[in-house]
């Protein structure tokens, strides 16, 4: 037996546009006909999601696959899982196969803790006696001892995710496919299911990994695999992968994350009146930000939040509007203005982000946008203030009696 | 380390049923069943004995109506038990095919999340319905005693009756999920016709009052198993052994023909559900 554990072949997947979005009804389909008849079947658009993409992964190696929403790394990880099947290509897997690409998939919220340990165990792909040897190692994984015997619809979002994951996490299996599962739940619980996540790859397991969170790739994987708009761009180990997606996406890194950022539309930005990717600016200068943005829906108590960022330090954030009005579906225009000589000369990020509290939805990202302010020294902006935030008059010195 | 392999390659156009995969499933099978058991009656006040609510208070309404009113006969035997005996099978094959055609849309989360083989969740779909059948019988052995009737020997074939039904449930229930994970009209039609097919079903009445039509109603596989589910119980009615064998044909029909469908479409499910 070879030391291969997954091999990848030519996989391709085709989408028809639409077919995702629409339930097409008989009426449809009736409706369709007489311009069938005379015009020939209608063409459906056809969206490659994945073309020709080939790796293997060695016995023991924990991959990631990296990539901006829409590069195909979901789709790969459910052809993976069998969820969905390729259009063209092959894929052979050694071992058992376990997926995780949500935790708590079936979870029934009339049934107790312990009810849905057997069906979710049973449903991932475990035996009943599987379950019954390891049901006490679930049960204090996940902490939830106390409510074992109480339905689950009254247990908190965190008991429930954490009972989720603690039957994933029990699963055995040689190969494990694993989504950003870890993006749920508080921060230690996340930094309990990257521990586990690192104790099952030091076992020798072998995972694929699918995160936009570099920094979880960077922590567990040893190598990686960078994929963009369905075709794999570059494999190799993990810090090569992610610098190459940190050069190639640094023309445009706009990328918002979050619910909101489907029904959030961040049009235009206008630095200083000037519509550019980089912006350079002299400590002097008041900074003028300008936002054309378009909301879907309609959307209460919204503030659209403007940050500053040094590396991944937040030196600033501020709100367009100070009350939390309502707002409907149409386009809007926010501005900021950030007063002069209040940055001192460096390299800045841009960021936008957004909250709704009632239910609790957001999004965030990084606008794509960098501010250089310029190493222009002055009387208010000495060279020698170092630091991030410009203070231009220091204090007061006089002769000590 | 298993040695198991997994290959994945797009399929053909026609699959059939992997019966050994689905034995593999078998406890997959079961754990659905339980769910759905353990789901149903809760937060009810009266849980089970919905069971038997739904198919006796139906027997009444029918046996006033038509058993007192319209003056249908039983075929020999007393109305009440004639239309129990009828709406016992009834009650679970339209329970079964309404649950197993609803039972893809319904697991769409599952479907989107987690590989197993499919089918298994219309499969399951028609087992639960099962314990209510069995939940409901009891009503029909007070009945028999009631009007003291005896069975005969035949009523050891009445699981093979229960078998054509759950066959057939299964069979419609594949061909209408897979189809409704497309075409969300199945939920609208299934209702009403279930509710047309009551009426060509000798559910209400014996079929011997409707002799000319004879091999009409016989192509609804349902007449032959609710005639012989009857016969067999009831002892005095003639067992029609022709009608049981001609809907034992359109029942393994609709089942092979039902799976290949669902096999050969199911590839589609995750991306269009």
């Amino acid at each position: 037996m070879s030391d291969i554990a997954i091999k990848v072949e030519h996989i391709s997947k085709r989408y028809q546009i639409g077919e995702n979005k629409t339930y097409p009804t008989l009426r449809d389909k009736l409706m369709e006909l007489p311009g069938r008849l005379f015009k020939g079947p209608k063409k459906n658009k056809e969206f490659w999601v994945l073309r020709d993409v080939s790796f293997e992964v060695k016995k023991g190696e924990v991959v990631g696959i990296i990539g901006r929403n829409g590069a195909g790394k979901s789709t790969m990880l459910k052809i993976l899982s069998r969820i969905t099947e390729p259009t063209s290509g092959q894929i052979t897997m050694y071992g058992r196969v376990a997926s995780m690409l949500e935790v708590g998939t079936g979870f029934n919220p009339e049934l107790t803790g312990r009810e849905n340990i057997y069906l979710n165990g049973a449903i991932i792909g475990m035996t009943k006696s599987e379950i019954k040897t390891k049901f006490d190692d679930i049960v204090e994984f996940s902490g939830v001892g106390k409510f074992l015997d109480t339905p689950v619809k009254h247990y908190s979002s965190g008991m429930y995710i954490r009972l989720a994951f603690a039957v994933a996490a029990h699963l055995d299996a040689d190969i494990l496919l694993v989504d950003e599962v870890l993006a749920v739940g508080d921060a230690e619980f996340q930094k309990k299911c990257l521990g586990k996540m690192s104790d099952l790859a030091s076992s020798g397991k072998t995972v694929i990994f699918v995160s936009h969170n570099a920094e979880a790739i960077s922590k567990l994987c040893n190598r990686a695999i960078y994929l963009k708009s369905g075709e794999l761009i570059y494999q190799g180990y993990t810090m090569d992968t992610l610098g190459e997606y940190y050069k190639d996406s640094s023309a445009n890194r706009s990328e918002y994350i979050g619910p909101l950022s489907i029904d959030i539309v961040i049009e235009q930005i206008l630095i200083n009146s000037k519509k550019t990717q980089n912006i350079s600016i002299k400590p002097d200068e008041n900074l003028k930000i300008k936002v054309l943005w378009y909301s879907k829906r309609k959307l209460s108590n919204f503030r659209l939040t403007f940050s500053i960022y040094v590396g991944s330090t937040r030196i600033l954030s501020m709100h367009d509007v100070l009350d939390k009005p309502n707002f409907v579906k149409g386009n809007y225009v926010s501005e900021y203005i950030i007063p002069a000589s209040l940055l001192r000369p460096s390299n800045y990020d841009i960021y936008f982000g957004g909250y709704q509290p009632q239910t609790k939805s957001w999004f965030y990202g990084n606008s794509g946008i960098t501010l250089t302010v310029l190493p222009v020294w002055s009387a208010t902006n000495e060279e020698a203030n170092i630091g991030i935030v410009n203070i231009s008059n220091g204090g007061k010195r006089a002769k000590y009696i | 380390m298993s040695d198991q392999i997994t290959v994945i390659k797009p399929t053909g156009k026609l699959q059939f049923i992997n019966v050994a995969e689905l034995w593999g499933y078998r406890e997959l099978i079961l754990s659905f069943v339980k769910r759905d058991i353990q789901v149903r009656y809760r937060q009810t006040i009266i849980g089970g004995l919905w069971a038997i609510i739904q198919p006796l208070s139906t027997m009444v309404i029918f046996s006033f109506f038509f058993g007192h009113l319209a003056k249908i006969s039983g075929g020999g035997v007393p109305y009440p038990i004639f239309s129990y005996a009828g709406l016992l099978l009834w009650t679970y094959f339209t329970g079964a095919l309404t649950t197993s055609s609803g039972s893809m849309v319904a697991s769409a989360g599952l479907i989107t999340k987690v590989y197993f083989p499919r089918i298994i969740i219309p499969i399951s779909a028609t087992i639960t319905g099962l314990l209510d059948y069995f939940v409901a019988s009891v009503v029909l052995i007070g009945l028999m005693l009631y009007y003291q009737i005896v069975p005969t020997g035949f009523i050891f074939l009445v699981p093979v009756t229960l078998l054509l039904t759950w066959f057939l449930a299964m069979g419609m229930g594949f061909w209408l999920s897979a189809i409704n994970v497309k075409y969300r009209d199945i939920g609208y039609i299934l209702p009403f016709f279930i509710q047309l097919m009551l009426f060509v079903t000798p559910v209400i009445y014996p079929s011997s009052i409707a002799p000319n039509f004879k091999f009409l109603l016989s192509l609804n596989p349902m007449t032959g198993i609710i005639d012989a589910h009857r016969a067999m119980i009831l002892g005095g009615l003639p067992i029609n052994w022709v009608g049981l064998g001609i809907s034992t044909i359109l029942v393994f029909v609709i089942l092979v023909s039902g799976s290949a469908y669902f096999k050969s479409v199911e590839k589609y499910f995750a991306d269009i559900i």
